[in-house]
């Protein structure tokens, strides 16, 4: 029984991947939840929102790369990443412009918007794959780890090694940060508080003179900025792939959902909660017990609840247990 | 021009294609009955699950995004109803399996007793959790080594229990009611959520049966994928070896080679044809009745309709299970033509989201619309990538040989098919919400 061992391996296996995805997603989760939140709809067109943030920030990179621009220890991704933004924001109020403002004139059901999101998502989708094609990217420099597993065991002479990368880091913090300049922006500021005015009750905020095509721009740049963000790091610490980004699309709204849709708090809480049941159902136990228990306990198998290729079921199956429980979510979401 | 002129020569123009394709090797058009064989049945094949769709949503407006996940169920039916038998899989572990997902069930059968039955309060949670509990691992005990010894047979070949080995024309209605049968315990739990929130679960479930699909090797042999199943029509090489089949082919003046593949697939061609003129003959009479009206009423206004006395949760249920039913027809139906189950390439993009696009560019509410959607947008999809070849060499074509820019846009032309899709769709929503054939 090691109890100090125990705890290095569940932190390097469940704990630190659990954190750096947990916060991913919920980047991912809060560009859908404003959508749904302000316009009223689930936009399908997220996760290739975010593929093309990342393919825009992977270009510049490349750029800087074979300028011989660098950021020192940090990936050079950080500095493309604003150009990256600055591209996805772009294309948001393009495609705004050009696709759903109509049917906000229009008034359309939320399902037909929905439907059009579809449309959105095939092209962008279309658009990632013509301009970057279908194949893995990589994109990553800079220094590798925070600590890696060697330097740890060095260090505390512990069995266990503890390995943190340095996207992993780069990603709790950028998170931490992007979040926090969120809800000061959305409680704080005028524009935030119209926002937040506009997605209570339409009418109430169009009676106060709130330009609703004002709100719904100001929207679409922060979901922009969320999209690309949360996509660079999930690129960064994973791998850039088109199609991987469309399948992230899954546990996005699941942890949207699970939080409530529309509740920016409640898509932070749904990201950790859908990251961490699926590391902590797909991840073999057996390395932790072994160190926790008393030898006579030991297990003889992996200890692993599913499969780690039921990943995205684990996702659904919470989504599912969730809404039969609480149709709107655990923190008390919208429901139009 | 009437409508039914209109709508008349939007088939004719389909026809005219898949014609073109056999015919002429002209701008995109390939010139070989094969291919436009090919494209016919696929096409059919998409047709009808248009029909599955356009029930749920143009009927009853039930957003299913699960389609991939009844298509797969469909493909499943096949494997088990036309595979051989595999005796040693049964007696090693087969029943095992079978009581290990009874006892899965009924672990869940009892949880949601409990939940019913008992007053709420901590005493629920803590016998709700023992049962849960018990439930997984008592199950995982029995499952597991179960499992390790089917798969341990013939790990090459088999290593799945095996089917009943019957006729392979069977699966066909056994897709349809695998498919219902799932439709109906995912309608049950989920069908009480609205429109968004059912289109993120359904999305959800198929992504599930598809993970269940490709990781549980004794069902359906997983990522190794289950090859060479029964056909229902004689084998290319075998007609090929029969000499009158030859002598027929040469009175024909085909060679024996391209006889044999035209005659399987024209022969393919016609069972979907006839399944597809049933599906959609009696789709038109339940849409005609007094049922397809009362659908219609509850999709307009649910709460209407609820007050003149109709039960709307069943009527949505019966509609889901009918058009889900729909789409494991089809799924069972193009895994017969593949000969092969291959769960790695369900993949929603191509057998969800496409399959909207042909509902909705056809006329939801419409099942010509449907059938038109389907055929037209299988076209599409597989013509694009030649159409968007032919066009970037138009665009390249004053650039000079070796040039980057040029090798990029000719390798990436056939990523147009994509973004020609949703083109597509965002232009039919736009300027014909309703659709190429609109609903009356």
């Amino acid at each position: 029984m090691d109890l100090l061992n125990a705890l290095v391996a569940l932190t390097n296996f469940v704990i630190v991947p659990g954190l750096a995805y947990g916060s991913q997603l919920a980047l991912g989760a809060l560009g859908v939840t404003l959508i749904y939140g302000i316009l009223r709809f689930s936009n399908f067109a997220h996760g290739d929102t975010m593929a093309f943030g990342a393919m825009v920030t992977i270009l510049f990179t490349w750029m800087f790369q074979s300028a011989g621009l660098s950021a020192g220890p940090l990936p050079t991704a950080l500095l493309a990443l604003p150009f990256g933004i600055l591209g996805t924001i772009a294309l948001a109020l393009v495609t705004d412009r050009t696709v759903y403002r109509f049917y906000r004139q229009q008034k359309a059901k939320p399902v037909i918007f929905v439907m059009v999101s579809l449309g959105v998502m095939f092209m962008m989708n279309g658009i990632v794959r013509f301009i970057i094609g279908p194949g893995d990217q990589r994109f990553t420099d800079g220094e590798r780890f925070v600590i890696s597993a060697r330097t740890f065991k060095q260090l505390t002479g512990l069995q266990e090694g503890l390995a943190i990368k340095t996207t992993e880091a780069l990603t709790v913090i950028t998170a931490v940060i992007v979040v926090a300049a969120l809800f000061w922006f959305l409680n704080k500021t005028r524009t935030g508080k119209s926002m937040r005015a506009y997605s209570d009750n339409e009418d109430l905020a169009l009676l106060s003179g709130i330009n609703p095509e004002r709100v719904v721009m100001y929207t679409w740049m922060i979901v922009a900025a969320l999209a690309t963000i949360a996509g660079v790091l999930y690129g960064l610490d994973k791998s850039f792939k088109p199609f991987t980004y469309f399948q992230l699309l899954l546990p996005i709204f699941a942890s949207a959902i699970v939080g409530g849709l529309g509740n920016p708090i409640g898509a932070i809480a749904g990201g950790f909660i859908i990251a961490f049941s699926e590391v902590t159902i797909t991840y073999a136990w057996k390395k932790v017990l072994t160190y926790g228990l008393p030898d006579s306990l030991a297990p003889d198998g992996l200890v692993q609840l599913l499969s780690t290729d039921y990943k995205f079921a684990v996702s659904f199956a919470i989504l599912i247990v969730v809404l039969l429980f609480k149709p709107t979510g655990l923190f008390k979401g919208k429901a139009v | 021009m009437t409508d039914t002129m209109k709508h008349t020569l939007l088939f004719v123009f389909v026809g005219v294609m898949i014609l073109a394709e056999g015919m002429t090797d002209f701008l995109f058009f390939s010139g070989s009955w094969n291919s436009a064989l090919v494209i016919l049945n696929m096409g059919l094949i998409s047709a009808i699950m248009a029909i599955g769709v356009n029930i749920q949503w143009g009927f009853a407006g039930l957003f299913n995004v699960g389609i991939m996940g009844f298509t797969a169920l469909g493909g499943l039916a096949v494997v088990l109803v036309s595979t051989p038998v595999i005796p040693a899989a049964w007696s090693s572990g087969g029943v095992s399996i079978v009581m290990a997902l009874v006892m899965g069930a009924l672990t869940v059968v009892a949880a949601v007793m409990i939940t019913k039955f008992m007053p709420a309060g901590k005493l629920r949670a803590l016998v709700l959790a023992v049962v849960l509990i018990a439930g997984f691992f008592v199950y995982r005990a029995i499952f597991d080594p179960a499992v390790g010894s089917v798969e341990a047979i013939n790990p090459a070949l088999q290593g799945n229990i095996g089917g009943l080995g019957l006729p392979v024309l069977l699966a066909w209605p056994a897709g349809g009611l695998l498919a219902a049968g799932a439709a109906w315990l995912i309608g049950k739990t989920a069908l009480g959520l609205r429109s968004d929130y059912l289109a993120i679960a359904t999305l959800g479930i198929a992504e599930i049966i598809i993970a269940v699909l490709k990781n549980e090797d004794w069902l359906s042999r997983g990522v190794k994928n289950v090859v060479g199943l029964p056909r229902p029509l004689p084998y290319e090489v075998d007609l090929q070896n029969d000499p009158s089949f030859v002598e027929r082919a040469a009175s024909w003046g085909m060679d024996p080679v391209t006889a044999s593949t035209v005659y399987v697939k024209a022969g393919y061609a016609l069972m979907f044809t006839v399944v597809l003129l049933a599906l959609l003959w009696m789709a038109q009479m339940a849409l005609k009745s007094p049922w397809g009206r009362m659908m219609r009423a509850i999709r307009d206004n649910e709460t209407a309709a609820e007050a003149m006395g109709k039960d709307v949760t069943r009527r949505h249920l019966q509609i889901f299970v009918l058009g889900s039913a729909i789409c494991g027809i089809a799924g069972a139906m193009m895994t017969t033509l593949d000969s092969q189950m291959t769960p790695g390439t369900y993949n929603p993009l191509r057998f969800t989201f496409l399959i909207w696009v042909m509902v909705i560019v056809g006329g939801s509410g419409n099942n010509f619309g449907a059938v038109l959607g389907g055929m037209l947008i299988w076209f599409f999809w597989i013509k694009v990538e030649p159409m968007g070849i032919l066009l970037m060499e138009l665009v390249t074509s004053g650039m000079g040989e070796g040039s980057a820019l040029k090798a990029h846009l000719m390798e990436s032309a056939s990523h147009m098919r994509l973004f020609t899709m949703g083109l597509i769709l965002l232009l039919v929503l736009r300027f014909s919400p309703r659709g190429l054939i609109p609903e009356k």
